[in-house]
């Protein structure tokens, strides 16, 4: 059985594209034969993010509308031979996103032994958003430690916990993960930012992951190479920490703590 | 913190202001918005239609509430029954 993961987060610009990226590849590294999709139909990026923009030829919707075969549009990865990338069509309007549309190229892609289908959810509580989240079985929920930020992840929580087809089939809920991004521990300790327990405090679900703001990002995102590909840094670490938590092992929370350069300090161990 | 602001006292970190305002807007905003009771308007439709097949009532009589303490939910439904007419 495949297992359905959305990234998702309410506010734009957090990370969920860079995280989706990540987690596909972190997932693919694993072994595990994975496929990622651009839920953002009308502006599409997965695509420049995972470096494979020169070879979109058939999209999601043209897939939903029987105009290609999912073989026919699913782009195989670069680097990884298990890794694959359904990009969102550019230029057709949201409601091409059906919800029947999308089930069936996800039963379909389950078909195809996929062990797990990453939805990246564009921003926004939109038919886009909700058709990315509506088939889930887990979310990781992007959340930067800044208000705006927290309080649409807040929204989102209420939305999968109401809106999708566990909660309207009355089965186990969305199991909910909360990934912290662009968190600079310096600044938390100055008091100048929302620490990792302030928020988890106030949304009460699971902690996933911490990754640090790093300059490494742009620098992928530059490249179009996911940053858990980016060699040494730390957010390629923090990633690979996320991807094995994901699947079930204990790994200690690293680039959470400010102590002096180059002295990074394990905290919170186990948990 | 800068070395003023020591000798004036501890003052609030901006961060902690984020989050006392942050946990303000959000008890106010799960009560109809996290798991939200979305079934309550048309619950409370459905009821005066049940009801009001049996007993003559008008729409504002029922009053449906969700009242939630940590983790106790008590949906609370209050029905207004008119004076039964006095009989022989």
């Amino acid at each position: 059985m495949a297992r359905i993961v959305v990234v998702t987060s309410g506010k734009g610009g957090v990370g969920k594209t860079t995280t989706s990226a990540s987690f596909s590849a972190g997932l693919a590294m694993r072994g595990h034969k994975t496929v990622v999709i651009d839920f953002d139909v009308g502006l599409r990026n997965l695509d420049l993010i995972m470096g494979c923009e020169r070879r979109v030829v058939y999209d999601f919707v043209n897939v939903i509308q029987g105009e290609a075969t999912l073989n026919q549009a699913l782009i195989r990865d670069k680097q990884l031979e298990n890794l694959y990338i359904l990009p969102a069509s550019q230029t057709r309007d949201k409601d091409a996103l059906t919800r029947e549309g999308v089930e069936k190229v996800l039963t379909d892609l389950a078909a195809m032994d996929f062990e797990y289908i990453v939805c990246d959810s564009p921003a926004g509580i939109e038919t886009g958003a909700v058709m990315a989240s509506y088939f889930a079985d887990d979310a990781l929920v992007v959340t930067n430690p800044e208000v705006s930020s927290v309080r649409d992840s807040d929204r989102i929580l209420g939305i999968l916990s109401a809106k999708s087809r566990r909660a309207e089939q009355g089965d186990e809920p969305i199991k909910e993960h909360l990934l912290l991004t662009r968190y600079n521990p310096k600044r938390v300790a100055d008091g100048e930012m929302l620490s990792l327990s302030d928020i988890e405090d106030i949304l009460r679900i699971r902690l996933i992951g911490v990754i640090p703001e790093s300059e490494t990002v742009l620098q992928a995102s530059n490249q179009g190479i996911p940053a858990i590909h980016i060699r040494d840094s730390d957010v390629a670490q923090a990633y690979q920490d996320v991807v094995a938590r994901y699947l079930g092992e204990e790994k200690p929370l690293r680039f959470v703590d400010y102590e002096k350069p180059g002295l990074l300090k394990r905290l919170f161990g186990g948990k | 913190m800068s070395f003023l602001d020591f000798l004036r006292g501890h003052k609030k970190t901006s961060a902690s202001i984020a989050k006392d305002r942050l946990q303000l807007i959000l008890i106010n905003e799960r009560g109809s918005g996290r798991n939200a009771p979305d079934f309550l308007p048309q619950m409370q439709k459905e009821l005066i239609a049940v009801i009001s097949k049996y007993v003559q009532i008008s729409p504002d009589d029922i009053k449906v509430n969700l009242d939630r303490q940590d983790s106790l939910e008590v949906l609370e439904v209050k029905i207004e029954m008119p004076q039964p007419e006095a009989r022989n």
